[in-house]
């Protein structure tokens, strides 16, 4: 029993050292990989740009329900005018890095997961090696990297879709005064709120870029393998994302 | 080639959204507005008593008329004062020395700012000069504490009266 829980243990150790290894090796490769933009800018395109009606979907009704809520909870204060101050905080600092990485996760982790696995399965990425093409310069790091910079960029457009979503519902629907909406806003709402933003997004991003092709290259090469690669990622981008935002949370503060 | 051609434009129209996206965000929803670019300043400082809740960013007014923000609110632990560090937009460059310092509160629940109503002196303000006349943050539990207090010190006016009244009657028995 002991001995049981005790190889669990080293068992997770060695993943998280072994994902640890992976980052330095993408982030070794990077400055070689930075020279080929074409091969970023394919990945940025299959991860950001096209996650972008999911994100910007997601990001109006998420600020309309922030709308609708902080207004009916505001409303017993008789301070309605604060909704632009709380939706744009909850947006900026909370919703739009953590909702924009689940989605991201979802959309793009698991293609990102199913491609490399695949590319596993079907032998690609042995091939590539014995052409002497290193798998991970030709086809790893340019994903990872295109994770990692779509991400701060989705979150910036969740955020802002979010606003307007709130001023949608606050201020045409419920009829609260357009302009308290924004210079409340404006006065409550400070830079470092928009940089604690960024910051988180782009951590989420190197964390679920991360993941995603960590579980894609070391997938088992089966059919099954690489369903199980795919449902790994959402689950531990998930558990991962949100354990993150309560560390850097908690660092900003 | 017309493929990649299409796929950078579909990279680049993201690209260029998401950054727009950041701007909008730190120019539009913050009062950071265009700083790293922002008007000539200068910078005068205050002491109050007693600064109440009042917040590094907050608006600084000369009637009504933003004229600069607070940036930097600090403890002066010789005067037990606080010492406020007020930006002021270079284009009204002509505030009065003797001009004075008021924190004001913006509606019933909102944030505090500065208030500044012109003196009379003929000499202005200048980098690094500093306000001598300031008044403090309205707080309300102090409010309502002096309330309390003169409510209680003129019931017992009206009764040490009363109370004294049947000795006086007596005596002129």
């Amino acid at each position: 029993m002991i001995g049981e829980l005790w190889e669990s243990f080293t068992d997770a150790l060695e993943g998280l050292g072994s994902v640890v290894h992976f980052l330095f090796r993408l982030v070794g490769n990077t400055p070689r990989v930075l020279l080929r933009f074409n091969l970023i800018s394919q990945q940025i395109f299959n991860s950001g740009a096209l996650s972008l009606i999911i994100i910007m979907l997601s990001g109006l009704f998420v600020g309309m329900v922030l709308g609708l809520q902080g207004f009916q909870l505001l409303q017993r204060f008789g301070s309605e005018e604060a909704l632009g101050t709380a939706a744009t905080i909850g947006l900026v600092k909370e919703l739009g890095p953590v909702v924009t990485a689940l989605l991201f996760a979802g959309r793009a982790g698991t293609a990102l997961a199913s491609e490399l696995g695949l590319m596993r399965a079907t032998d690609q990425l042995s091939a590539m090696e014995m052409m002497a093409v290193d798998p991970i310069q030709r086809v790893v790091v340019p994903r990872f990297l295109g994770g990692v910079i779509a991400m701060p960029l989705l979150a910036g457009i969740f955020s802002v879709i979010g606003i307007y979503g709130a001023q949608l519902v606050g201020v045409q629907i419920m009829g609260v005064d357009s302009g308290s909406f924004w210079s409340q806003m404006r006065s409550a709402v400070s830079l470092s709120d928009v940089t604690e933003g960024v910051v988180k997004s782009f951590v989420f991003g190197v964390a679920c870029s991360l993941i995603a092709v960590y579980q894609g290259y070391y997938a088992t090469p089966t059919a099954e393998g690489v369903g199980r690669a795919t449902t790994s990622t959402v689950v531990t981008s998930a558990v991962v994302i949100l354990f993150l935002d309560y560390l850097i949370t908690a660092a900003f503060l | 080639m017309r493929k990649s051609r299409t796929l950078n434009l579909g990279t680049g129209s993201f690209v260029l959204l998401g950054f727009a996206a950041l701007f909008f965000l730190t120019t539009q929803t913050t009062s950071h507005g265009l700083a790293v670019f922002g008007p000539a300043h200068y910078q005068v400082t205050a002491k109050f008593d007693n600064v109440g809740d009042l917040k590094v960013g907050a608006p600084v007014s000369m009637s009504g008329v933003e004229v600069g923000r607070v940036t930097k609110i600090d403890f002066d632990s010789n005067e037990y004062k606080a010492v406020v560090l007020l930006r002021l937009n270079e284009r009204y460059s002509k505030i009065p020395t003797d001009s004075d310092a008021s924190i004001y509160t913006q509606g019933l629940l909102g944030g505090k700012f500065i208030g500044l109503t012109a003196g009379g002196a003929d000499t202005y303000l200048k980098d690094g000069g500093q306000i001598d006349f300031t008044q403090s943050a309205f707080v309300l539990e102090n409010l309502i504490g002096q309330v309390l207090a003169n409510f209680t010190k003129s019931k017992a006016d009206e009764q040490a009266p009363a109370r004294a009244d049947p000795k006086a009657t007596e005596k002129t028995k």
